[in-house]
């Protein structure tokens, strides 16, 4: 069979670290090929490879059996090798036309007619839904997503590559996303899926390379292979999948959160007239598609937004207007969403991470001056019960740490300072399968200590296992409080994009 | 076998980074005298001459390196707390003018006098600072904005205030001269110095030095205004006052400016001229990026610029290169210093072809 895209031996190193050490990746013409490897294993250096974006230290790149010298993503794009970005490249007030002719004008004058009709008809043949005349803000994430499919298919791409394409999608997206890719297919195209998902693998792949630690593992045929298998692969051990967790055991309300609304950054309500509460004992995991409201709603209880109506207590104790380091000493946790930019200081020391919320009251300083031993000591502990790891232990700075480990050191920080109300935001994105169970554990022993624990998570998979009640949020507001034993992942996904249990919709 | 050995990133180290933007620059002045025709080993050799032949000139030295000490640790705070402060200029200003009205009006006991002294610069700088600090927290004014207005606010001031209220007995331009007893000069170090305008100044520029270090690294204080420095988000998310600790820092900053301004018109010279911008607040920026705004940094990158500030003369006095090229070296010094990135390229490339050269011989 033919192989349409070779990587022979490649070979990548970056300071210190080998990304990609003799990895070979043969894909056939006309098959869905899967790499499967978690966070850091090297999928997106040897995408970025294929896409021209680094160059190979050593190897070879042969498309369609001839070797090529792939410089740039303009290489990459006349050889046919398309890719869509994990996060879309679109202007946003310009229509799907013109996104996607931007670049390939050819010429002066614009030929926005022909584009269009075009559009319109690679639309059509590969099930695209799309308008071509629509504006890019108007419409839906998933939309979005195809109009990136569709700019690769206008640039006449016979290789599509997707980078991690499900993580902004709902459950019913990614289904539309899967029959796209076999139309895809069908129609002579060869996709490479780079994920670390098991499910959508087996959903549509038909072979799959799993790399770990920058090395090749196996190349499996994934209708032979059984999911525990590749997963044990991916991470060089077996795994469990299930959270195991007793019954909770659940105490008075810790949160409550009545008739909120909080303005989003364009000064309209993001979240609107919302109500919840989390009692002590509980996991209340808020179920939603991205850019639902969430982000507002966990910044106003955190106090990283202002709030515009309504009113929120934590432990009987009014919180709507406290500042900041009040909630914290009432006991308010916080993982953000964001840990690069909000939870850590990437150029300070691990220790002084760990301090950073209590640094300024005893033990941790006396009359304004810090004690410094105190510190380490405290960060040790953290840093030893939480097995964060790094190369200079509490020394190192925090930036050095990988992803995983810097989560580590937040989720530490935040637990250890014993907070009765822990807000878990996307806990565990991007990490791998390892720390993702380290950290579910350590969540559940959380709210098993009679604390409450608010989870937001855009995985569904994540929500259901984790959560005792789950709140679904759709457009600022909440749908409905479920029991995750009543429902079903199906329900809970139709919800989410605003059609309710009864199937009728709202907005 | 060592593939995964992590391998020390020279880049990162400021000291290595100074002495390359140093030796670059020096480099580059070279390259400039040659030009010009002039010898650069004499020219050199002079330039150092004049700043540290004599116990003299070695006092003018560390009278120089006191004001931009104390300018390039008012900028190295700032920058701590990621601040730009550019009116270190005005901020000198407003202390030296404060402290100079003190001189002339207020007669104390000398002790007294000093602790009132000092004060009143400490007092004026940090005024001056404190107003772009308190529109940056409130309304999200730009700091470079702000303070580099502040600077011609306090020269326009200068105007008014010198010539009305401190005028000399001969010249209208500047202010009448202090005495010696009302000044940070001392007698004793006058002696020891042979007569240089070393003063009580650099003591103080070395308890700031002291102070400043010691804020930074043990208190509370330091701690907040580092993190607010290093990633305000995170800050705010742990409770720090983000808009709280920009007014302190800037405080702080424009207090030690106004100390500098303090040591320049009351020790180095005694007198307040109109119309000038003290070139001192610019070059402390200077000072605080070669020291990689810490503390200890800004100690020994001022001498060296203090070395060439009063050593120009000298080499243009002696040979035919004209003091500019000392200004020259320093702005080449503050290009390749804030071109440090670039450096830490550089190395890393250096580096890096050496393990390959040494892995192909193997």
């Amino acid at each position: 069979m033919d192989h349409v895209i070779e990587m022979l031996n490649i070979r990548k190193e970056f300071p210190g670290v080998v990304a990609n050490d003799d990895i070979t990746l043969q894909v056939r013409e006309g098959e869905i090929h899967a790499i499967l490897g978690e966070n850091g294993a090297g999928k997106s250096t040897l995408m970025s490879i294929l896409f021209g974006l680094y160059q190979a230290d050593e190897g070879t790149i042969r498309v369609r059996g001839k070797e090529v010298q792939i410089r740039d993503p303009n290489d990459a794009n006349d050889l046919g090798i398309g890719m869509v970005h994990q996060h879309f490249q679109l202007v946003h007030n310009f229509t799907v036309t013109e996104n996607i002719i931007l670049g390939k004008e050819g010429g002066f004058i614009l030929h926005r007619k022909t584009a269009s009709e075009r559009i319109a008809e690679l639309s059509a043949r590969y099930g695209l839904n799309i308008d071509p005349d629509m504006v890019i803000e108007d419409i839906t994430v998933g939309m979005q997503q195809r109009v990136e499919i569709l700019k690769m298919l206008y640039r006449d791409a016979e290789i599509l590559i997707f980078d991690e394409p499900t993580a902004v999608l709902t459950p019913q997206e990614i289904d539309e996303l899967m029959q796209i890719m076999r139309n895809l297919v069908k129609e002579g195209k060869s996709v490479i899926l780079i994920t670390h998902k098991l499910a959508e693998i087996k959903a549509v792949a038909d072979r799959c390379t799993i790399i770990r630690r920058g090395k090749l593992i196996d190349v499996v045929d994934v209708s032979k292979t059984p999911v525990s298998q590749m997963a044990s692969m991916m991470v060089g051990r077996p795994v469990s999948f299930k959270v195991e967790k007793k019954p909770a055991q659940v105490g008075r309300v810790i949160l409550d959160i009545h008739n909120l609304t909080v303005l989003g950054n364009k000064k309209v309500p993001a979240v609107k007239d919302l109500s919840l509460f989390v009692r002590s004992g509980e996991i209340v995991g808020i179920a939603g598609v991205d850019g639902n409201g969430q982000s507002e709603l966990i910044e106003a209880i955190t106090g990283l937004r202002p709030i515009d109506g309504g009113a929120v207590s934590l432990d009987g104790n009014d919180i709507t207007n406290a500042p900041i380091r009040m909630r914290n000493e009432i006991g308010m946790g916080h993982i953000p969403e964001d840990r690069q930019r909000r939870g850590l200081v990437l150029s300070t020391t691990v220790y002084n991470n760990v301090a950073i919320k209590e640094y300024y009251r005893p033990p941790f300083s006396k009359r304004g001056l810090l004690d410094i031993e105190y510190l380490q000591e405290y960060a040790r502990t953290v840093v030893d019960q939480f097995d964060v790891r790094s190369g200079e232990g509490i020394f190192s700075n925090a930036g050095k740490l990988s992803g995983g480990n810097q989560q580590k050191l937040i989720v530490g920080r935040e637990m250890v300072a014993n907070s009765q109300l822990l807000i878990a935001v996307q806990p565990t994105r991007g990490l791998d399968v390892g720390a993702i169970e380290y950290i579910h554990s350590q969540l559940v022993a959380h709210r098993d200590k009679g604390h409450a624990v608010l989870l937001v998570s855009f995985e569904l998979d994540e929500i259901f296992n984790l959560s005792d009640r789950i709140a679904v949020m759709h457009s600022g507001r909440i749908m409905d409080v479920v029991l995750p034993s009543e429902t079903d992942e199906a329900t809970v996904g139709l919800m989410m994009t605003g059609i309710d249990a009864k199937g009728a919709g709202h907005e | 076998m060592n593939k995964m050995k992590r391998r020390e990133s020279p880049g990162s180290n400021a000291f290595l980074m100074a002495v390359s933007a140093v030796i670059l620059g020096l480099i580059a002045g070279a390259v400039l005298m040659a030009a010009i025709g002039s010898n650069p080993f004499s020219g050199f050799y002079y330039l150092f001459r004049g700043g540290l032949m004599n116990i003299e000139r070695i006092g003018n030295t560390m009278a120089t390196a006191t004001t931009l000490m104390l300018v390039g640790l008012s900028v190295a705070f700032a920058f701590k707390t990621g601040l730009f402060n550019i009116s270190a200029a005005g901020q000198m200003l407003v202390g030296g003018l404060c402290a100079t009205i003190v001189a002339h009006k207020v007669f104390l006991p000398r002790p007294l006098f000093l602790i009132v002294l000092i004060a009143s610069g400490i007092l004026g700088g940090a005024i001056w600072g404190v107003i772009p600090g308190l529109l940056k927290a409130r309304f999200n004014v730009h700091e470079v904005v702000a303070t580099i207005m502040m600077n011609w606010i306090a020269y326009w001031s200068i105007y008014y205030f010198v010539p009305t209220y401190l005028k000399g007995p001969s010249l209208e331009t500047e202010s009448a001269s202090i005495a010696i007893s009302q000044s940070l000069r001392a007698p004793w170090l006058t002696k020891l110095f042979n007569g240089s305008y070393m003063n009580l100044g650099f003591f103080i520029a070395i308890v700031c030095v002291v102070l400043v270090k010691f804020i930074l690294d043990k208190t509370t204080l330091g701690f907040s205004l580092k993190t607010v420095g290093f990633n305000r988000h995170c800050a705010e998310y742990a409770g720090i006052r983000v808009n709280s600790n920009v007014v302190i820092s800037m405080m702080i900053a424009g207090g030690l400016a106004g100390l500098a301004g303090l040591t320049f018109y009351t020790g180095y010279s005694r007198n307040m001229q109109i119309g000038v911008l003290p070139a001192q607040g610019f070059d402390g920026i200077a000072v605080a990026l070669l020291g990689a705004s810490s503390p200890i940094g800004v100690f020994f990158s001022s001498f060296f610029f203090g070395i060439l500030q009063s050593g120009k003369g000298f080499m243009n006095a002696m040979t035919s290169v004209p003091p500019e090229i000392a200004d020259t070296i320093i702005a080449t010094i503050i290009y390749f210093t804030a071109t440090s990135v670039l450096f830490g390229r550089i190395w890393e490339a250096v580096f890096k072809r050496r393990r390959t050269i040494a892995k192909e011989e193997q």
